[in-house]
């Protein structure tokens, strides 16, 4: 072929250059305005306001204090505030310099957000994070020495801010409020101690470490008092076990975490495997378990405390199915009482929150009973409701049944709440 | 020289000029796909806030709640049965009445069979005996046994609409000039719609049974076609918020991709609380996913929902 002339040549890759040029001009345009429309899918730019204005934390030396509970919007967590009063957990996280960004960074943007006190425990301080060092090494033979050196930092640094002390790791998923609710009818000043509890090797039982586990403010006093006396040794590395059996010395008690249908509320794996997994009879599970294992839904309660083996994109579901995530209007099948001690204090702080609201009835609702076939219709009546009792529903109920459909009628003006739940 | 930069700039202008022709002319969106909705003529259903529903009496909540019954129809393919067993036994629970149906039967499930391999036409036959066997239920919700869903979000959705009126909603997509419901995420039709769409059925220029001969549209387009004809257009299900109800990904890919973006709050810049439907999940993660709407969630966080919804009799994992 004969030799293009160079104008020609010129013009050629003139052509190319503007062709090309001008698609990518076009793509970026393409591109931002996409970014511009409101997007459907997520709102991101009042999200980041709503983000900031709701997590008031305080960082004070190496621990994060959460000056309120996160609310969502629309919530009514009368409740929930409370307990975040009266029940004071401090959160210490297990951790350290290598999983800060792969680990413990979710945790700090999820659970530990709703603790009163939450301190990051690792080998080597961080002042960024934070995290306290705690002088150790870092591997499976230094956890005992951690966990002895993390309890003892926490009682005494923050003894005065909590009544109860978690240790987690940073692959674990804790919903604090619902710790609040086991521990709420228990006192810090016992010697107690709750998780998910094991059988082997120690009479009483020890909690696995995994799942995480609280002590009582008195039962940490006794646990940093052994050590001070001998009677408790750091020659083991099983750090749960050794802390149990430590704890056993020392006259604290290992409690049942369960729910009022004793189901469990410390979880040592992942929802999923509990949920639908079948244990098969050799794992070591089986002999481990302190309380029978129900496999299937009701292996874990409504108002589960732990979830262990969690990572980045669980942390974050975890967060989004207990936080977020609901069916609107939905009437949960379990509603347990509220713990005695609350129901005083609500009653007595004036505001009605459990009941009516200000007056003594409640004007009648219609219920539908949901789904499948079976569609009837009753006519529920709320008549003497009275301040500080219990789910209306369950009480001074008349029913009617119909066929046919009605939907649910009530609270159109907030009128009641549905105690506790 | 200046013969050559010459030709050069001519060179650079003419191909300016024809990458700009080519992207007008075929709506050509550099880089993106069927992109969602057009700014302007996009149609969004948004749910109801709390103002709109204490505002009115409580005749018309009652009146409104009397409303909302959802017949489910859920499309099922006999090669894979996990899935018809766990709709039925997670989300499937939760309609009024749900309905599975199948290409073809098989023995041990409980499903119209519609003895259809054409997508489009089981869509065709599965909505046409939806309609026929209503009974007083006015909302229909379309999925394959692949998704799930919450049904009480959706009875929100629709609580202040009018079944009576022409509504078909979902996740609405957009490709040219057709808006459309993905069918993947789910498709709500009022009753209304549904009698329009049957009707248009039977007009073989419209809505032809075997789609068009030259080429195939998924049937998810075609029915927003066949809809269109009637004047019945698709909206985009959103929260009050503006975010998007209706999801074709899973829980997990979507926080995933939020995680990706680098979000400042990861769970926000994911999903709506009160979403509907979810998809691509596993049947273990449906049975998860259970225990995360309906059992999970901390003590002492109340809500006064305007709309009370029991639990469905004889289940244990919700």
């Amino acid at each position: 072929m004969k030799g293009l002339s160079a104008s020609r040549f010129c013009f050629y890759v003139g052509f190319v250059v503007g062709t090309l040029s001008l698609y990518l001009f076009l793509r970026q345009v393409w591109f931002e305005r996409s970014m511009e429309l409101p997007v459907l899918g997520g709102v991101q730019g009042s999200s980041v306001a709503a983000v900031a204005k709701e997590r008031q934390a305080s960082v004070e030396r190496a621990a994060l204090i959460n000056l309120n509970v996160p609310h969502r919007t629309g919530e009514y967590s009368r409740v929930a505030d409370e307990l975040y009063q009266k029940v004071r957990i401090l959160c210490w996280v297990m951790t350290g310099p290598s999983n800060l960004q792969t680990k413990a960074r979710h945790v700090k943007a999820t659970w530990s957000r709703h603790c009163n006190v939450v301190v990051f425990m690792s080998s080597v301080d961080d002042p960024d994070f934070p995290t306290v060092g705690l002088g150790t090494g870092e591997g499976r033979d230094q956890l005992y020495w951690k966990t002895i050196r993390a309890f003892h930092y926490a009682l005494e640094h923050h003894g005065n801010e909590a009544d109860w002390f978690l240790k987690a790791d940073d692959d674990t998923f804790v919903v604090v409020d619902n710790l609040r609710w086991v521990l709420s009818n228990h006192t810090p000043e016992e010697p107690l101690y709750f998780g998910k509890r094991f059988k082997p090797y120690a009479k009483q039982g020890y909690m696995s470490g995994g799942a995480g586990y609280v002590l009582s403010k008195e039962a940490l006093r006794r646990f940093v008092e052994g050590f001070k006396t001998k009677v408790c040794t750091h020659t083991t590395s099983v750090e749960d076990l050794a802390l149990g059996q430590c704890l056993e010395k020392m006259g604290v008690l290992a409690m049942d975490s369960r729910d009022t249908l004793q189901r469990e509320t410390f979880h040592p794996f992942v929802p999923e495997h509990h949920l639908t997994g079948k244990f098969s009879k050799s794992f070591w599970y089986w002999k481990y378990c302190y309380y029978p294992i129900i496999e299937g839904p009701q292996c874990c309660s409504d108002l589960a405390v732990s979830f262990h083996y969690v990572d980045a994109e669980l942390m974050y579901t975890l967060e989004y199915w207990t936080y977020h995530l609901r069916a609107y209007g939905y009437s949960y099948r379990y509603r347990p009482p509220l713990p005695q001690g609350l129901v005083e204090r609500l009653a007595q702080t004036g505001r009605a929150t459990v009941g009516a609201a200000g007056r003594g009835t409640v004007p009648a609702g219609i219920i539908v009973v949901g789904g499948g076939d079976q569609s009837k219709m009753e006519v529920v009546s709320y008549k003497g409701a009275v301040r500080g009792s219990k789910i209306p529903m369950d009480t001074n109920r008349t029913a009617v049944t119909q066929q046919g459909t009605a939907g649910i009628l009530f609270g159109t003006k907030p009128n009641f709440h549905l105690s506790g739940i | 020289m200046l013969s050559e930069g010459s030709s050069f700039m001519k060179g650079i202008a003419l191909g300016g000029t024809f990458c700009l022709l080519l992207s007008l002319l075929g709506s050509f969106t550099p880089g993106m796909q069927s992109s969602p909705e057009d700014h302007h003529n996009h149609h969004h259903i948004k749910a109801p806030t709390k103002d709109e529903l204490q505002s009115l009496s409580d005749t018309q909540m009652v009146e409104l709640s009397q409303r909302v019954r959802v017949y489910c129809v859920i499309m099922v393919q006999p090669s894979v049965l996990v899935y018809w067993f766990t709709a039925k036994d997670t989300w499937g629970k939760h309609c009024d009445h749900a309905v599975f149906y199948s290409s073809e039967s098989a023995k041990v499930l409980e499903a119209v069979d519609l003895n259809e391999q054409d997508e489009w036409a089981k869509l065709r036959k599965a909505l046409k005996h939806a309609y026929d066997n209503a009974g007083d239920l006015r909302w229909f919700f379309m999925a394959r046994s692949t998704t799930f869903a919450i049904i009480e979000n959706l009875k929100y959705l629709v609580l202040a609409k009018d079944p009576n009126e022409p509504f078909y909603i979902g996740h609405a997509m957009k490709s040219g000039e057709l808006e459309y419901v993905e069918y993947q995420s789910g498709i709500v039709l009022s009753y209304e719609a549904l009698k329009r769409l049957v009707n248009v059925f039977k007009d073989e220029e419209k809505c032809p049974e075997r789609g068009r001969a030259l080429w195939k549209l998924s049937e998810e387009k075609q029915l927003a076609i066949c809809l269109k004809y009637t004047g019945v257009f698709a909206e985009n299900g959103e929260d009050t918020r503006g975010k998007g109800l209706f999801n074709s990904k899973s829980v997990g890919s979507l926080i995933q991709d939020s995680m990706d973006k680098k979000t400042l709050d990861v769970v926000e810049g994911c999903c709506s609380d009160l979403a509907i439907t979810f998809s691509g999940m596993s049947p273990n993660q449906m049975q998860v996913m259970m225990f995360g709407v309906y059992r999970l969630r901390p003590y002492g966080h109340n809500f006064h929902d305007s709309l009370i919804f029991l639990p469905p009799e004889g289940s244990d994992n919700d």
